[in-house]
């Protein structure tokens, strides 16, 4: 069973296996690793970063939802000062891909974050969040403009080497012309997709359940959605992707990959149980075996219409 | 903190709608403190998606108890379950009842279903001096069993003193003129709240367990926030709590 590789390539990143932790699901890997074993993951994608430390939003801002759940955190982050003295000393021991989400109110706040810690060394790609549902500023007034994407992507590309990966917004009608652009300005991939715009109501206060009013929507009941996103874009652009929606086992994994994903991350899943990554690539390598498959990269746009 | 698949040993029915479970649970069972929770998986499926925290009621050995009420989709499934079961459960969250330090005697203040954590608490505290104010809505809701020298309030007066326990414990240690005591308390938060005021205004050494909605249970979803009194941002209940110093947080 060792001799599958389950090696796979984000542009010039490259990953031991597929599986990513995602964005906001794994904070900075600290309290993660003491219930799984990171190492054995392809990456982790840290917490969204912004210049300096967000609050976040008020309570209430999670609630659960049929196979899924809403958020709206509201970006709380330590901002990226406390980021470099803090978190990434414990990031740099760790035998794993880290991947930065960078989180901005502005084009200038993206190039400030990006120019002041491509220069870590522990740091192995950029995904920048251009698709937050949860904050007033930045988010998605960026994720649903194509200029804005376009701009960003541009001017991230031009103060870093190290891969950019654009996290896409799927709150627009035409996914693929946003992964079209990312491309076009020198992005390395997008990550499809971030969180759906949902809300939900207590039918007897007849308030909203989130005190945002709306949240991010994620889990299980995502998946059909994302599958649909990487599957447009895998028909019409050529750039890798990065599958991200409901994933809570391996068959999720193996269907992301089949409809184009070159990786994927796993993210609602972590909260209910933190072994699901780990689980996850023990659960490809029986694929690949009893499929015969050599390379599991042999998946990726495998799907047969 | 870790995960374990705990095999239910008993349930019993202690109250209107009120169950306690026990579970063998070795592995968490020996690392417990007093005030932290477990964070529950009451399904394999999808449905309920989370897992649901609850305060670990009381270690015997092997095993943990844990108490709750049938208040939504997921209690109704746990209230189902029956010995011989396996629950997946992630623990022990949070920090627990802080127990250093010096104070002669106990209170506890316990408001409904914040009953849960005090019987272990008063386990772990051993020979100390314990009195414990024990309120609810009516007397099919007061939980006191295991609960040490209860003094017990009920809203509607269907037993002990007719109004909420923070009065009966503010008359109380009037009465006796108490001293050198720190008070531990859990319950639903308008009484948290009226107990942090009494305490903060007499200057009352108070921790107090709190409440809320979560995801994860240990960090990571940043999904319960609550708000710190000196105005620096927000502490995370899950991991910064669920026991606060009641000067600490804003209710």
């Amino acid at each position: 069973m060792n001799s599958i590789d389950l090696s796979t390539t984000i542009g010039s990143l490259k990953l031991k296996n597929p599986v990513l932790l995602a964005s906001g699901t794994v904070g900075y890997g600290n309290e993660i690793a003491q219930l799984t074993d990171i190492s054995k993951l392809g990456g982790i994608v840290t917490k969204s970063l912004s210049l300096k430390p967000r609050n976040g939003n008020p309570p209430q801002r999670i609630v659960e939802t049929p196979s899924g759940m809403l958020n709206a955190i509201g970006l709380a982050n330590v901002g990226v000062e406390e980021f470099v003295k803090e978190k990434i000393p414990f990031l740099k021991e760790l035998d794993t891909a880290i991947i930065c989400n960078i989180a901005a109110s502005s084009i200038e706040e993206y190039v400030e974050c990006v120019k002041i810690l491509t220069c870590i060394e522990t740091i192995n790609a950029f995904e920048i969040n251009v698709s937050c549902p949860n904050v007033k500023e930045g988010g998605l007034i960026f994720g649903n403009d194509l200029s804005s994407v376009a701009r960003i992507t541009e001017q991230v590309r031009a103060v870093t080497n190290k891969p950019i990966i654009i996290k896409l917004s799927p709150n627009v009608p035409n996914i693929s012309e946003f992964a079209s652009v990312v491309k076009n300005e020198g992005g390395d991939a997008v990550s499809a997709i971030n969180t759906l715009v949902g809300s939900s109501f207590d039918i007897y206060t007849r308030k909203p359940k989130i005190k945002n009013i709306t949240g991010g929507l994620s889990g299980p009941a995502i998946k059909p959605i994302a599958i649909a996103k990487v599957l447009e874009i895998k028909r019409n652009v050529d750039i890798p992707i990065i599958g991200i929606g409901g994933i809570m086992n391996w068959k999720d994994a193996a269907e992301f990959m089949i409809v184009g994903a070159s990786a994927v991350q796993v993210g609602t899943a972590n909260f209910i149980n933190p072994n699901t990554g780990n689980e996850i690539v023990d659960g490809l390598i029986e694929f690949c075996d009893r499929q015969r498959i050599q390379k599991l990269t042999e998946l990726i746009g495998s799907y047969k219409i | 903190m870790l995960i374990e698949k705990s095999v239910l040993e008993s349930k019993r029915q202690i109250g209107e709608k009120i169950f306690q479970i026990k579970l063998r649970s070795p592995k968490i069972a020996t690392v417990a403190k007093p005030g932290q929770f477990c964070n529950i998986k009451v399904s394999e499926s999808d449905f309920p998606l989370l897992r649901r925290p609850f305060s670990i009621s009381n270690v015997d050995g092997d095993s943990i108890f844990f108490v709750f009420d049938i208040h939504g989709e997921g209690t109704e499934i746990l209230s189902q379950k029956e010995k011989g079961n396996v629950l997946d459960i992630l623990g022990p969250l949070g920090n627990g009842f802080d127990i250093s330090g010096d104070f002669t005697t106990a209170i506890f203040a316990a408001g409904g279903l914040g009953s849960a954590p005090f019987p272990f608490l008063a386990k772990v505290l051993g020979n100390k001096e314990i009195i414990s104010f024990v309120g609810a809505r009516n007397s099919s809701l007061v939980l006191q069993d295991d609960i040490p020298n209860p003094q017990i309030a009920t809203d509607d007066g269907t037993l002990g003193y007719k109004g909420n326990v923070v009065e009966l414990l503010s008359n109380y240690i009037v009465k006796h003129n108490l001293k050198e005591f720190r008070i531990f308390s859990c319950g639903p938060n308008p009484m948290l709240k009226a107990l942090q005021k009494y305490s903060i205004e007499n200057n009352f050494d108070c921790q107090i367990s709190v409440e809320c909605a979560m995801a994860c249970g240990f960090g990571i979803c940043q999904g319960c926030p609550i708000e710190a009194s000196n105005g620096d941002g927000y502490r995370l209940v899950c991991k910064d709590g669920p026991v606060f110093n009641a000067k600490d947080v804003k209710l």
